[in-house]
């Protein structure tokens, strides 16, 4: 039967088409890469912006003389303030948002669960476990003493979790991941709870722990810890690449040469690095790990390369507009980090995900 | 599912056309005309089964635990009617209000986690998603830390908060049809900003007021009698008579919107029925007992595994969350005697050990 001359128009309609659909693609996959890397030198220049006036404001007004100077080397109060107080505080902020951002990402990618967070691995609940058992037990109240704690507590809750969600045939599974972090987190969180209900003194420090704060962080303890965060980062850029793969589903991931098991055990690691000292250095700050990452895939599409780089900036940005938010509103004295990101954070997610269409993994 | 039909002759297969093989063992409850039919899975009906009967062993047990401890034989006597007035007292006016408070309220807990983890199709989706928790402890700690500390007045306001954030989020997350992602974005971020309120509410009031809403928040039934257990009985009845009526709804729903409007499902009258259902069944256990955590997280979790359904269902979960409340309430009373823990610090550590023991058995076995 040949065909009819109504059929031959409609093939070379849909060639035409085809054509045309390709050239549309190729097009919108070099005008993304051109907006991705515009969104990027953004976030970055937001980020100094950020930077800057955390350096910038404070409870004690200085000018931008008497900053800049300060940061030059000058003497007296301001130099104190800026060079001991407000420079390291604006570091960490940098620090621990990339850590947090980062581990989110890192987390929602290999778990392919939109709505996993570091905390998930039990982090969260294994620090403030540590960090009441250490106060019911030992007395320890003070920062420094409280951060290794939680990160003892951080580390050892994100094992146990690792090695039940694992256990069994093709290594770690990310379902079982996922309820053995919700079962491991709430079990020590019943504890913890139960342990503060029977003892007065210890509420009352934990109630102050769970706020999270990035202000009183003694130095030492930071420059200790910088170098975990650090090791962190590198291998969740090192491991960017290969959960693209994994995202497709572990078997195509196996065929097409990814070494899903490998990925897999380098992710944990890297997310435990980076929640567990963030944790331990800045309490429980909620919210940035689970939500940054969404934001940010919203922009750059579901290449996890981008996410974690647009993460890495994106968060820092909203932990320091927090923190500077938090200094700001009291007349006196600071509303904790931890509290703000929520609070900053929340509207701008809400109105993101009622303008664009809600993206899934 | 597929259809076999391992039949002959023509005459047979008329008979034979009912006949599903899909691959677990069935009973075919059938009408005499057989207009009517359900088919229910053995292993599905025994679980429930055992589960019911645990509860009730562990609801005996709670009835003859305590100060003055009553054997299990005179706790069943006094149930019957009969026993003296002192063991009446202690065991109807006393007990049991709490033991049957902890039953529904874990029932009402286990069927509303199904329902939104069926809805989500997460196994972390809980009434929880759409801030319903968050917003019950808000109201309950504005109510605490400037008011007071009165029973009505903590679970009015919880009641108002919970459903208040529950409509708001909702609210937000409506915009030209109904997605549930964003439904769970939405409510992520609604909880967020209200926990991070509680938690600075918590950080400024007295700390003795603290503790109080602290252990409020925990979930407890530890102050509770007849005035609470009859109403919240009465009113949980007909939502759980809707709760099964819309099962078999819900189930097509996890089937994806496309294939339940194709199969006949109203999806967004549905969905509305469903988040409403939910959030009622949460709001009277939160205002009975306040936000018992983990029971409708862990329960569908957990009977989906020992009924090795495919996904999460209304009965067993159900049956499940009756099962935790009540053993987790008799484990509070007496771990710690004389000092009353609230049942959420246990349902918690509790359901969290089960589901751990679970996973490490399931690991074995493949």
């Amino acid at each position: 039967m040949s065909p009819s001359g109504s059929e031959v128009t409609l093939t070379a309609a849909v060639e035409r088409a085809d054509v045309e659909v390709l050239a549309a693609a190729r097009a919108g996959t070099a005008a993304s890469g051109r907006r991705r890397l515009f969104g990027f030198t953004a976030g970055l220049a937001v980020l100094a912006v950020c930077c800057a006036l955390s350096i910038m404001i404070g409870s004690q007004r200085l000018s931008l003389a008497e900053v800049l100077a300060a940061l030059g080397g000058a003497e007296g109060e301001a130099g104190l303030i800026v060079r001991d107080l407000r420079v390291p505080r604006t570091l960490l902020g940098v620090l621990v948002g990339a850590a947090l951002g980062v581990a989110g990402a890192v987390m929602q990618a290999f778990t392919r669960n939109p709505l996993a967070d570091p905390g998930i691995l039990g982090v969260n609940a294994g620090a403030a476990f540590a960090v009441a058992c250490g106060a019911a037990a030992f007395g320890v109240t003070s920062v420094s003493g409280t951060i290794w704690f939680a990160l003892v507590g951080a580390v050892v809750s994100t094992f146990a979790v690792y090695f039940i969600g694992s256990a069994g045939r093709g290594g770690p599974d990310p379902l079982r991941l996922t309820l053995a972090g919700v079962a491991i987190g709430a079990f020590l969180s019943g504890i913890t709870s139960g342990i503060t209900l029977m003892l007065p003194e210890v509420f009352n420090r934990m109630r102050g722990w769970n706020a999270g704060s990035i202000a009183s962080v003694p130095p030492d303890a930071f420059a200790s810890v910088t170098p975990f965060l650090i090791v962190g980062l590198v291998l969740a850029g090192v491991v960017a690449k290969p959960l693209n793969a994994v995202a497709l589903g572990d078997e195509l991931a196996a065929a097409l040469g990814s070494r899903v098991v490998t990925t897999r055990v380098i992710s944990v690691v890297a997310v435990t690095l980076l929640a567990a000292t963030a944790t331990a250095v800045a309490g429980p700050i909620g919210f940035v790990g689970l939500m940054v990452p969404h934001a940010v895939r919203w922009f750059t599409g579901p290449d996890q390369r981008w996410i974690f780089a647009g993460s890495a900036v994106a968060a820092p940005v909203l932990l320091l507009a927090s923190d500077i938010v938090g200094r700001l509103m009291l007349r006196s004295g600071e509303m904790p980090v931890g509290i703000v990101t929520a609070f900053v954070g929340g509207p701008v997610l809400i109105a993101l995900v009622r303008r664009r269409k809600a993206s899934g993994l | 599912m597929s259809i076999t039909e391992r039949v002959a002759g023509p005459v047979a297969a008329e008979a034979a056309a009912w006949r599903v093989d899909p691959g677990y063992r069935t009973i075919t409850l059938s009408s005499r005309s057989g207009t009517l039919r359900l088919r229910l899975r053995v292993r599905y009906l025994i679980v429930v089964a055992l589960l019911l009967a645990a509860t009730t062993v562990a609801g005996v047990l709670a009835l003859g635990t305590g100060d003055y401890a009553i054997a299990v034989g005179d706790v069943v006597r006094t149930l019957f009617g009969q026993g003296d007035r002192r063991m009446r007292l202690v065991v109807l006016e006393w007990r049991m209000p709490r033991v049957l408070l902890g039953l529904v309220l874990g029932a009402a807990l286990g069927a509303a986690g199904a329902i939104f983890q069926s809805l989500t199709r997460n196994p972390l989706g809980s009434p929880d998603i759409i801030g319903f928790d968050a917003g019950a402890y808000t109201g309950a700690l504005l109510v605490i830390t400037t008011v007071g500390t009165g029973y009505a007045m903590v679970a009015s306001a919880a009641i108002g908060g919970g459903l208040g954030t529950a409509v708001v989020v909702y609210l937000i997350a409506y915009r030209r049809g109904f997605q549930g992602f964003r439904l769970i974005i939405v409510g992520i971020a609604v909880a967020a900003m209200l926990s991070s309120l509680n938690t600075w509410i918590m950080l400024h009031a007295d700390l003795y007021m603290a503790l109080a809403a602290g252990a409020w928040g925990s979930g407890s039934l530890n102050a509770v009698g007849w005035e609470q257990a009859i109403p919240a009985t009465i009113v949980l009845i007909p939502l759980w008579v809707a709760a099964a009526a819309l099962a078999r709804r819900m189930h097509l729903l996890e089937m994806g919107d496309d294939a339940a409007v194709a199969l006949g499902v109203r999806t967004h009258r549905t969905r509305l029925w469903l988040v409403t259902l939910g959030v009622a069944l949460t709001a009277v256990a939160t205002a009975a007992a306040g936000p018992i955590a983990f029971v409708s997280l862990a329960a569908p979790q957990l009977a989906r595994r020992l009924t090795r359904s495919a996904g999460v269902t209304l009965a067993a979960s159900a049956a499940m969350g009756a099962l935790l409340l009540t053993t987790s309430d008799l484990a509070a009373q007496r771990l710690f005697a004389p000092t009353q823990l609230p049942v959420g610090v246990i349902t918690v550590a509790f359901g969290g050990v089960y589901l751990i023991w679970l996973l490490i058995r399931e690991a074995r076995r493949t």
